[in-house]
Order: structure tokens, then sequence, then C-alpha cells
């Protein structure tokens, strides 16, 4: 379902330049739930950037469904954006002031859905959150935050979760309730969904580990062993 | 995202940021209730000026001494030389010309109105009883000046409503006595009172005025005669029938006082009420696109207001944009919510100027600041021009800043917790 051809991206900082990826070939399929670790500056958030169409690579080919989505023009790949993939952010990116439900809403807004009510509060149940419709982020803990933000990314039907250290703003046993919810959605409701950590025991829920350093995939546990994962459960 | 949204959007956005939005609206709400105030005063200074000119009577025409043949040396019974005559008067009247319907002269002169212990300073003028006909006036009680006095050379005086309410203020002044004093003094003397005016409002000379026949005058003022035995007037004024062409007329009485004066250059100047009226209305329009323009800067300085308001809140609010842009929104919906929200200041800032306005104007309508009645007289287009201007810069105070959202990194964005 996606496919990274040889990508690189180059920052430059002054006269530096940094090869935030220096080319990487990855392949993700449907129902997978992928961790992507790495030490800050590896590349692993860049990575994420490009997958979630929030930034372009300077070099390779991204298939997205088999279409190339690299060459998009901007607006397409916003719209692109707001239907294939849903974000949730280590801060859990609520807008102040708006309630659970006007959260979850925001993404469907841009898509012009109609009943985005009912759906809002759909998604808001599915996260466990039905009692905390019309709370705002300040009358949320933590973990209620982002599991906010957990149903706005889950609202849209997206072909992929992007999950940057999502729990990294949360104490332990919050992180657990987080990342069991997850795990949940790929389990019983075969979501894809791409997590970028820097802790083992957050990396471990997911069933596929990429390791990358200095902009390189320098480990990957499971590119054959997902797809046989795929192929087993489709034959069992 | 449809417009009801991103209006829901904006209208969050405003009043998230109450004080904030109230500073920027009331820029705005200055601006366009000071445009239309401003206008409203200048259109009713302009209105003003017109009535006082039409109240002079209708389809006038006035001659006067030109400069050169005038020395102003300050009170009325002051040798003059005016070229003018009251046999030029007889003669413009006298021509059988149809476009025609009267003729009035007369002198003015400084005087001091003494009744008892009142006094007060007015201007006399002196004429003959068809000056009232012809400038329009009326008599609030007695009357005016008779032909019989014309002829008697009576020492009977009108008075303007202020010069008798000055002199009289309890009692009627008709039959009572009146002195009138000339050069500062040196020359008094008495009238009896045969009539008031009506007001006639404003500034009008006329409240200020004492008439007194000019034939009563002219036999104690020797110098009131030319050496050839005329009468010098300081004013002429015909009134044209109604209809006649007074550009044609006015043709024809220059024609008729360059023969009588044996001139080639004429030693008058011929006006109508039109020219008056055209030259009074320059001045006061004018006065109102000044005024305007004064309105117009502070609704400019309104809009900047909006503008920066807005550029600040796209700063402040990268966070919430990187948000928006990773859910989907277009470049165009960012831009779309922060026109929306300038928009929507600028629109509410309008409409609440507008009400200011125009309750403004009311209420200074008919006040007197110092010793001027203010008129105001409420523009349509004026209120239109406010509100499009404000809707107009608010849209353009949005764009700018709108379009600094759109170039804010979402990943950026995201990263500025």
């Amino acid at each position: 379902m996606i496919r990274l051809d040889a990508v690189r991206k180059t920052f430059k900082t002054g006269e530096t330049e940094i090869n935030a990826l220096d080319g990487v070939s990855l392949q993700i399929e449907r129902g997978e739930f992928v961790a992507i670790m790495g030490q800050s500056g590896s590349g692993k958030s860049t990575m994420m950037n490009i997958i979630g169409l929030l930034d372009r690579p300077d070099e390779g080919a991204y298939l997205l469904s088999g279409q190339n989505v690299a060459g998009l023009s901007e607006h397409a790949r916003a719209r692109l954006r707001g239907t294939a993939f849903g974000f949730v952010f280590q801060s859990y990116s609520l807008l102040p002031r708006m309630s659970a439900l006007e959260q979850v809403e925001l993404p469907l807004i841009y898509q012009g859905v109609r009943d985005r009510r009912r759906r809002a509060a759909e998604a808001l149940v599915r996260v466990g959150l039905a009692d905390r419709i019309g709370h705002r982020p300040t009358q949320l803990s933590g973990g209620e935050q982002q599991r906010v933000a957990i149903a706005r990314s889950l609202v849209v039907d997206p072909l992929v979760v992007l999950a940057d250290e999502p729990t990294g703003a949360l104490d332990t046993a919050t992180g657990h309730e987080v990342m069991t919810l997850l795990s949940d959605l790929v389990d019983q409701h075969g979501m894809t969904i791409i997590l970028v950590t820097h802790e083992p025991e957050v990396a471990a829920f997911a069933h596929r580990m990429v390791r990358m350093r200095d902009g390189q995939i320098i480990e990957d546990t499971g590119a054959s062993k997902a797809a046989d994962a795929l192929n087993g459960e489709a034959s069992t | 995202m449809s417009t009801l949204d991103a209006l829901q959007i904006a209208v969050r956005a405003i009043i998230a940021n109450r004080l904030r939005s109230l500073l920027t609206l009331l820029g705005l709400v200055i601006g366009v209730s000071s445009v239309i105030a401003l206008i409203a005063v200048g259109q009713g200074t302009q209105k003003g000026v017109s009535d006082q000119i039409r109240g002079l009577g209708t389809d006038l025409i006035f001659i006067e001494p030109s400069a050169e043949a005038t020395t102003q040396q300050g009170g009325g019974a002051s040798p003059i030389t005016t070229t003018l005559t009251r046999a030029d008067a007889d003669a413009i009247a006298a021509n059988g010309n149809p476009a025609i319907s009267a003729v009035t002269s007369h002198i003015t002169g400084e005087a001091q109105a003494i009744a008892g212990v009142n006094n007060v300073g007015a201007e006399s003028v002196f004429t003959s009883s068809n000056y009232a006909e012809v400038r329009d006036l009326e008599v609030a009680t007695g009357s005016f000046i008779a032909p019989g006095h014309d002829r008697a050379g009576s020492l009977v005086a009108v008075l303007g409503l202020r010069v008798a309410e000055t002199l009289f203020p309890n009692v009627d002044p008709i039959g009572q006595e009146v002195r009138l004093s000339f050069l500062a003094g040196r020359v008094v003397f008495a009238f009896t009172v045969i009539g008031v005016l009506q007001e006639v409002g404003g500034a009008a000379d006329a409240d200020d005025q004492v008439f007194v026949p000019i034939t009563g005058m002219a036999n104690r003022f020797r110098f009131l005669y030319t050496p050839t035995g005329d009468l010098r007037v300081t004013q002429i004024d015909v009134q044209a029938s109604p209809g006649a062409d007074t550009e044609q007329l006015k043709q024809q009485i220059s024609e008729l006082l360059l023969f009588r004066h044996n001139r080639t250059d004429p030693d008058f100047t011929i006006e109508s009420q039109d020219d008056l009226l055209e030259a009074a209305s320059e001045v006061a329009n004018t006065l109102s696109i000044l005024l305007g323009v004064i309105g117009g800067i502070s609704l400019l300085v309104g809009g900047i207001g909006v503008m920066n308001i807005m550029l600040v809140s796209v700063t402040e609010r990268t966070r919430e944009i990187g948000i928006r842009r990773a859910v989907g929104a277009t470049a165009g919906d960012i831009v779309n919510q922060f026109v929306t929200e300038a928009l929507a200041l600028s629109v509410l800032g309008g409409m609440i100027g507008i009400v200011i306005g125009v309750v403004a104007s009311l209420l200074v309508d008919g006040q007197t600041l110092g010793d001027q009645e203010v008129t105001t007289v409420i523009q349509a287009w004026s209120i239109a021009a406010a509100f499009g201007v404000s809707a107009g810069v608010g849209l353009i105070s949005g764009i700018y800043p709108a379009w600094r959202a759109t170039v804010v990194d979402p990943i950026a964005a995201l990263r500025n917790e």
C-alpha cells in the first residue's frame, strides 16, 4: 500500500547540509502495525512527514496505493492528506477552546462531510470517550486528550494512522492504555498504523520494527514477515 | 469547506479573543462613523449655505460697484464713492423689459441702534418700499416701509427680529422710538418703529438689520448725492421674471449700465443667485471633501488595525494552522478562514459604525457650536461608501495575513508547541 523507493531528503541549515533521508526504500502493507525507531536526527520523523504528505522527497518515488504522489499539487496533497491519513502527535495537537466533538469534526469540515456530528460522536465512542464529548482540552487528562486525537485520526476512515511519539507526554500507565487502544485498532479493525518512537517498550506493541540511523534503515524485522502474516491470516 | 463553516470558525476566533477583537472593531467603528458623521456635517453646511442664498429671494440678480469703484471706509454715513445710483436702478426698471419683475436698491452702513437703556450694533439699510418684496422679507408685526414713506422721506424703521428682541425685550416695539447713531455717535437720528420682520434664521443678515427709507436719509446726508444730483446706492437688486433667461438679462443690464456710465469696462459686478449658489456650494463641497478625507483617513487607520491584528493572529496561531493543515485543510481553506475572519470583523465594525455615525449625526443636528448652528444631512451614499470601504479594507487586510498563514510549514507549526 505504501512504497518508498530510494527516497532522499536533504535539509540545509546555513552552510551545512543534513541528509535526513539518504536513499530509503520501504514497503508497508494494509493491516500492518509498524514501529519506526531511532535516535533523534535519525530521519524517522522526516520519513513520517513524507509518508503523511506533510513533506516532499527531494529524490525517489513515493507510491500510495499504486499512485505516485510525489508529483501531486499542493492542493491535491492536502485533500489526500485529509482522507488517507490520520495523525496522532506527541503533544495531542488539539485546538484550544473546542469541545472533543468539535476537535473530531475538524477533518470532516475540510472534506465537506454532511453528517459529521454523528461520525465524530461514533469515533469518540470507539476510543472510549462517550462521556467526554463536550469537554474541552483543559478539562481532559493527557490520556483522554490523546484519545481525542486518536478519534480525530480515525474519523475520516484513513488508510493509515501515523502516530509520532503518541506516548511521549504520558506517564507509563496511561501510555500503556493508549498503546493498547492503538493495538486493538489494528487487531480488531484491521487499521494500518505507523508508529514513530524511540522507546523500545512502546515499539514492542507493534508487529514490525524498522530501525533507522543517519537517514538510512539499518534494521527491518519484518518486511517479509508482515507479508507472511497477512498471507497467513488470509489463508486461515 | 462551506462558507457557513468558515464563518463559524471566524466567529469563534473573534469571540475567543474578545478584547482584541473589540479594540480592532473600535478602529473600524470610529472610521466608519466619522466618515458618515463628517460627511453629514459637510453636506449640512452646504445645505445651510444654499438655503441662506435661496432665502434672499428668488431669481435675483445683484449689482454692486466693483472693487475699484468702491472705497470702503466703514460707516454707512461716511463719504462713499460708489458709481451706482438710484437713477441706474430706475433706468433698469424703466426699460420695460419683460424679463424683469422688480428692481430695488439700497445703501448699507454700520449703526448703533438705541432704545431706552438698550442698544445693539446693527446694519442700517437705507432702501425703499419694494425691498421687502424683492428680498422675500415678511413682517411679523406692523408693516414694512410703504410707498408713502418713500415719498415723504419719513423717519420710520423696520427692525430685524434680533434687533427688535434686544432693544425691546418686554414691550411691543411698534410705535416706539429707536435712535440710530452713525459715525461713532457723531450723528444720531430718531425713528419710529413701524414693523418687525419675521425671523429669517441661520446666519442671515436681515435678523440683524434695521431698514429705513432712503429718501428720508438722503435729505440728512448730503454726501449720498452725486455732484449731478443722483442718489448713490451700494447695491441694486433685480428680480427676474419667473423663467427668464438670467444670463441674457445680466448681459442686457450690463450693456445698459456701461452706456449710462459711459464706460467700456464695467465699474460694477453683476451676479445672479445661481452664480452665488455655485460659488458657495463650491466652498461647501471643498469642506465636505475635506471632512470626508479626514474620515477616510481614520477608516484607513482602522483597516490597518485589522491587518495588524490579523498578522499577530496568524503568528499566534501557527500551531492551529499546522493542525488544520495536518487534518486536510488546503492552502485555500486557510486563506478562506483568515479572510473570512477579517471580513467578519470589518463588516461588524462597519455596521456598528453606521449606527453610531447616524446617531451622532442626528444628535449633532440643530445643536449650536459656538455661535454657529450645526446642520447635518445624512447621505445614503456616504453610508454605502463607508461600509463598502470598511469591508474592502477588511478584505485587503485579511488577504496578506492569510497568505502568510499558507506559507506556514505545517511540520514546523506542529513542532511549535
